[in-house]
């Protein structure tokens, strides 16, 4: 496909790999967390694990939406839903399968005979809100700062038309503040535990937010970012970079991804998001806790559209399975395989913690695409 | 010809009529919908006797019978390349072709909503008469119920079919071994893409056309070529796609499998659409497509007689079976590192971002 194929290249790939491991410094070992789902993705759709040298090793960051969407948040979903049939709930795709309290899931309830539908954008959700004006329905928002626009600007258009049987649920999270936690927790501070040389950043939420704001990062923490586009080479190449940047000894913010990040950012968007939403005080994260100022939330004049105080909707904080490892794995302090329920208890039909949810989970991926190396690394068996 | 025919005071109304539930209540009015509609569109003499089921003569000399099931609930009822009535006769067929056999006769029951358009049935069932012939299967019997309104979705069909296997072909999923070649037939992902462009949630107007096909020509057009035995096994791979059809010939016969994605035909327009929604081409339905395991010596005999042809003039070698304890179907994917391929978990579901 063109514009696309491009990117996934295996000529180009093993060009990249060559320079990778001519630049490697063979007495050392490199730990780069790619923070986005989108990345993680791309590492094992493609195998790209296989083209680094085996001291260069990819860290799965925790942006993932799905996986970082507290176990509450959809209770409180599935809950309006079962409640109330006039309601239509509409999600993404991989939000209908998160597991929630007393084994449900968005889908479960569906079975359960709650009207929940899958959209592809918040502009689905509007129109479906239009074409059945005899319910209610609510547009269960998630995802980083990529899908917050459209939530927005859907919101925009409700209050605009007067449209009253449209509401939205309102769960999107910000990037920098989770790349601050992670980099602020005490396992990645103490030296020795986790290390972590460098970040991959966002390609689709830095075409939002730009480049600038990983600059603090960059400067206060001294680990190199590398913007980078999703695709299989864009990685590679970001790698790269990192490799350079760590050698060197810099801490810079490079952009791989300059066909669609600038250094700025969408003015336009940001505008219509602040417009709109406004910061939480403090949101619960899957894996990562409260973090202060790190989540949005409906501006009081769009209060007729926010199904959080339209339902009167309370926010109850739910503890995951105590065995689950999720929050562990999405600091980049543990891997997959190192959880007790990896491949056993949790499965993808059957996931306990949400890293398990999606294929942009560090489970969920490593179950799918990277389980076979889990058997190799054991002795043959006779 | 039945005697109940005789009673009737007026032809059904194929053009304005509506299923109503007397049409499923066995009397005059079952009668009618049986005698205008399915046993002239499918007309032989077995349907034409209006017996409880149909005698057929027994299987050649040497010959076993296989016989294979398949229920069809597919929305929307019509889409590009085809309609429920066609892949009710395709999905059996196949399923009867894959395992070796001539396809031979088809019985069909129908589950009809009440409100059900008499004009759409019809075009359904001729259809299914038209998909019928041209497989050379005859629709011998049948059955009809009405639901009421709200309690079905349109149509439901299921079909059962009976096949003749001839001696000396075995072929079954648990057959595969280490070394064996794995070929496709062509273009994977086209009849689920084609569904959902056409759903409604989706307004995505793409040029996919449905694959919908029966295999049994092909099958035939293998054996004709290699040594019954060289065949190892033969799969449709329909929902849960490809990839899940390789892992459950992984897990029957005991084997892994490696592929080369870049060797797995795709057409540009479904990659396009997989690519735009999140979804892996690998694990989208097929309804006209053939996976073959063979013996390695007879692999360029099996793809030149793929590709000679119409159904598989795309066909290409996709990779081989493997020894692998643990039964994974792994890829070495177009950039150059590897994967595994594992079951579909669920339905599939678009990514978010």
């Amino acid at each position: 496909m063109k514009y696309v194929d491009e990117f996934r290249d295996g000529t180009l790939a093993a060009g990249l790999a060559r320079a990778i491991a001519r630049e490697v410094d063979r007495g050392r070992d490199y730990a780069f967390m790619e923070f986005c789902g989108g990345h993680t993705h791309a590492i094992s759709r493609y195998g790209v694990a296989d083209l680094l040298p085996a001291n260069v090793r990819m860290i799965h960051g925790p942006g993932c939406p799905v996986c970082v969407l507290p176990i509450g948040r959809v209770d409180m979903a599935i809950g309006l839903a079962l409640a109330r049939p006039e309601v239509i709930l509409c999600t993404y795709g991989d939000c209908l399968r998160v597991p929630a309290s007393e084994g449900l899931s968005l889908l479960k309830a569906k079975a359960r005979g709650a009207d929940v539908r899958m959209v592809y954008s918040a502009a689905d959700a509007l129109a479906l809100a239009v074409r059945e004006p005899a319910r209610e329905v609510v547009f269960f928002a998630i995802g980083f700062e990529t899908t917050t626009p459209p939530t927005a600007l859907v919101l925009r258009q409700a209050a605009a038309q007067g449209l009253a049987n449209f509401s939205v649920i309102c769960n999107h999270v910000l990037t920098p503040p989770a790349i601050a936690a992670i980099l602020g927790a005490p396992e990645v501070r103490r030296l020795g535990s986790v290390r972590i040389d460098g970040f991959i950043g966002p390609a689709h939420v830095s075409t939002l937010i730009g480049s600038r704001p990983y600059e603090a990062f960059a400067a206060q923490y001294r680990k190199p970012v590398v913007i980078a586009g999703f695709e299989p080479l864009d990685v590679m190449q970001a790698i790269l970079m990192l490799v350079r940047q760590v050698n060197d000894g810099r801490a810079e913010v490079e952009n791989e991804f300059t066909r669609a990040v600038s250094r700025d950012g969408n003015a336009k968007a940001q505008a219509v998001v602040a417009e709109v939403l406004e910061l939480r005080p403090s949101f619960e994260w899957r894996g990562l806790g409260a973090l202060p100022d790190s989540a949005l939330r409906i501006r009081s004049a769009f209060a007729a559209w926010d199904a959080e105080a339209k339902f009167g909707l309370e926010d109850r904080p739910v503890a995951d399975n105590r065995a689950c490892e999720c929050g562990a794995i999405l600091r980049g302090v543990k891997q997959p395989v190192d959880c007790k329920l990896f491949a056993t208890a949790c499965t993808p039909e059957n996931p306990m913690g949400s890293c398990m949810v999606s294929s942009e989970g560090a489970c969920a991926a490593h179950y799918n695409y990277g389980r076979f190396r889990d058997s190799e690394a054991l002795p043959a068996q006779d | 010809m039945p005697s109940a025919r005789l009673a009737h005071a007026r032809p059904l109304d194929l053009r304005n009529g509506r299923i109503e539930l007397a049409f499923g209540a066995g009397g005059r009015a079952m009668a009618q919908l049986i005698t205008e509609l399915f046993a002239r569109a499918f007309a032989n003499d077995w349907l034409a006797r209006g017996d409880d089921g149909a005698v057929l003569p027994a299987p050649g000399p040497g010959e076993r019978l296989v016989m294979a099931t398949d229920a069809h609930v597919v929305s929307p009822l019509f889409f590009r390349g085809g309609d429920i009535g066609s892949l009710s006769v395709h999905g059996t067929v196949n399923d009867l072709a894959v395992m070796g056999a001539r396809p031979l006769y088809l019985a069909a029951s129908f589950i009809l909503e009440e409100g059900f358009p008499l004009a759409d049935l019809a075009r359904i069932v001729d259809s299914m008469a038209a998909a019928a012939r041209a497989a050379g299967v005859a629709v011998v019997t049948g059955d009809t119920k009405v639901v009421e309104q709200g309690k079905g979705d349109g149509v439901f069909i299921t079909t059962t079919g009976i096949g003749a296997l001839p001696a000396g072909r075995d072929p079954g999923g648990a057959q595969a071994r280490p070394g064996d070649v794995v070929l496709l037939s062509g273009r994977i992902g086209d009849h689920g893409m084609a569904i959902m462009a056409q759903r409604e949630s989706l307004a995505f107007d793409a040029e996919i056309v449905s694959d919908s096909a029966p295999l049994n020509g092909l099958v035939e057009a293998l054996y004709a070529a290699v040594p019954a035995a060289a065949i190892r096994v033969l799969r449709d791979p329909t929902r849960g796609g490809l990839a899940t059809t390789l892992n459950e010939i992984a897990t029957q016969s005991g084997v892994g499998m490696t592929l080369e994605e870049a060797a797995i035909p795709v057409a540009p327009q479904v990659h396009a659409a997989c690519e735009l929604l999140g979804l892996d081409p690998l694990y989208v339905a097929n309804e006209g497509k053939l996976v073959v395991l063979c013996a390695p010596a007879h692999a360029d005999a099996v793809l030149a007689a793929l590709r000679a042809h119409p159904l598989g003039t795309e066909a290409a070698r996709i990779g081989a079976a493997t020894a692998d304890a643990q039964h994974f179907v792994q890829v070495r994917t177009a950039l150059g590192g590897r994967r595994m391929v594992d079951w579909l978990a669920g339905e599939q579901l678009p990514r978010i971002c």
